[in-house]
């Protein structure tokens, strides 16, 4: 076992882990945050996307001892209070999910994405979000619900 | 064993393909985790800085816009976030055989055998492969780094090597387990681009099944130096064709002194698949193979249209 410090939506968290859990079980089972899902458990799908000290990565590949004294978000705490996330909203003004199980990941991973800057165009959105399947298909919807996001508008 | 991204080695680890007894987690090297110009004109890349970091560095993206597009190419950007610069050299096969911990495969489990030959083998090597093993090596970046002729730069118990990058990865022969030439205990500090980025014309190509996030059927890496619209210098180099990023000069000088047109890029494929082997369900890469150099040759023309993602433009 080693004791690890996570500052997990801007709450301070020690906990003893096995060298060999991942960030995405530490969050789920240990701290009980289960808005992060886990889809594939392998790199595949991105329902695990968290943003670690700003950037985003797959929770599911990366060993929570490994993050010690990071400071990580999950959907958890996105929200200001009751006032949803942006992207919380627009996600729910454009339909963009049907089940909700990739939804968590996806808005992660959008707001990763646009703090990265490196999108101009929707194609380029796209293909930056390309590391988050949707199932359900709700593809055009979270692409329209981002695009809002990013500059008011753009529907397909 | 060590861990930088840990996106390759967790993974296998949780396929129980992989049974690491120590784990060393290299990121707190900082000396390895940054990109620095050499007094030669070159560009050094450590090894911990991640794939996303180089691709998007200025004087990558600047100098040598071909490695930045096929580093985006590839996986994830939280993948890319997460991936290193020496991980990415050092990823192991996508063969679904050796995936799976229940089956024979020569890659991990030496003499057991290859199911791959007389099964499902649509993603495998046509060309360098052997009786044992017919995997192939899955990485984007190295196709480029192969293309660019980078250098690795490695450190162990004895000291210093530099490998150029042809050298570095291996053909399977008959051990197939052995990817590259490094040794056990060896890390890999940094990878140094030679000055000549070819950063005017260049192309990368990436066919597969889907769009995007996923690994390449095919990918083509092309480098060329023009004056007008005759070719001084090209350099091609094939993914997901082979055990190691595939490079054949004769190919490249078949293109040197001609007009850079379809014909030209027709000829240099076909020394480029010269005794390609095709198997039952992979037999098409040669014919893809062969348009997709044609296709990217005439992209490297016009790089402004190369689409994110490396899809095919022109
Ligand atoms: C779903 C998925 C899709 C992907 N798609 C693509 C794709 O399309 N194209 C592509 O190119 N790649 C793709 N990848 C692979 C990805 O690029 C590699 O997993 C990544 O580059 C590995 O880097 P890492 O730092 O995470 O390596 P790790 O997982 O940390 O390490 C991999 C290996 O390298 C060793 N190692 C790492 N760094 C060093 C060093 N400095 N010196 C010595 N040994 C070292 C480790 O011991 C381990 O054996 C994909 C991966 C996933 C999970
Ligand atoms: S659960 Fe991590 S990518 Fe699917
Ligand atoms: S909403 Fe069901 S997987 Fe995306």
């Amino acid at each position: 076992m080693t004791t690890i410090t996570l500052n997990v939506n801007k709450q301070t968290h020690t906990l003893e882990v096995l060298p060999w859990v991942s960030l995405l079980d530490a969050l789920r089972d240990r701290l009980k945050l289960t808005g992060t899902k886990k889809g594939c458990d392998h790199g595949q799908c991105g329902a695990c996307t968290v943003l670690c000290d700003g950037t985003r990565i797959l929770s599911c590949l990366s060993l929570a001892v490994m993050k010690n004294g990071s400071e990580i978000t999950t959907v958890e705490g996105i929200a200001d209070g009751d006032a949803l996330h942006p992207l919380q909203k627009a996600f729910i003004e454009h339909d963009a999910f049907q089940c909700g199980y990739c939804t968590p990941g996806q808005i992660c991973s959008a707001i990763g994405m646009l703090a990265e800057g490196k999108a101009r165009t929707r194609d380029e959105v796209k293909e930056l979000m390309s590391g988050n399947l949707c199932r359900c298909g709700a593809n055009t919807g979270i692409i329209d619900a981002i695009m809002e996001v990013k500059e008011g508008g753009g529907r397909e | 064993m060590f861990i930088a991204g840990g996106t390759n080695l967790v993974d296998l680890w949780k396929y129980n393909l992989l049974h690491p007894k120590l784990v060393v987690d290299i990121n707190h090297l900082p000396e390895h985790r940054r990109i620095t110009e050499l007094e030669d004109g070159g560009l050094r890349l450590g090894a911990l800085v991640s794939n996303a970091d180089t691709a998007y560095h200025p004087l990558v993206e600047s100098r040598y816009p071909l490695l930045s597009k096929a580093i985006l190419a590839g996986a994830s950007a939280q993948i890319r976030n997460m991936a290193t610069n020496g991980g990415n050299l050092l990823q192991r096969t996508r063969c679904y055989y050796f995936y799976d911990a229940d089956v024979p495969c020569n890659k991990r489990v030496p003499g057991s055998g290859c199911p791959a030959m007389d099964g499902y083998n649509r993603i495998h090597a046509i060309l360098g492969a052997s009786g044992e093993c017919i995997a192939v090596f899955p990485s984007d970046m190295c196709v480029a780094l192969a293309a660019l002729e980078a250098v690795v730069n490695v450190s162990g118990k004895n000291g210093g090597r530099r490998i150029p990058f042809a050298d570095f990865h291996r053909l399977p022969g008959d051990s197939p387990e052995i990817d590259n030439i490094l040794q056990h205990g060896e890390l890999i500090t940094s990878i140094d681009l030679p000055e000549k980025g070819f950063a005017q014309n260049y192309s990368y190509l990436k066919l597969r099944d889907r769009h995007s996030y996923a690994f390449a059927l095919v990918s083509v890496a092309t480098a060329l130096e023009l004056e007008g619209d005759t070719i001084r210098d090209a350099r091609i180099a094939l993914g997901g064709v082979a055990h190691k990023p595939w490079r054949v000069r004769e190919a490249e000088a078949v293109l040197v002194g001609k007009k850079a047109d379809e014909a030209a890029f027709t000829a240099a494929a076909e020394v480029l698949l010269t005794g390609a082997v095709g198997l039952k369900y992979n037999a098409f890469k040669i014919e893809l193979a062969k348009r997709a150099i044609v296709r990217n040759g005439m992209m490297a023309l016009h790089p402004e249209t190369q689409l994110p993602g490396a899809q095919p433009s022109a």
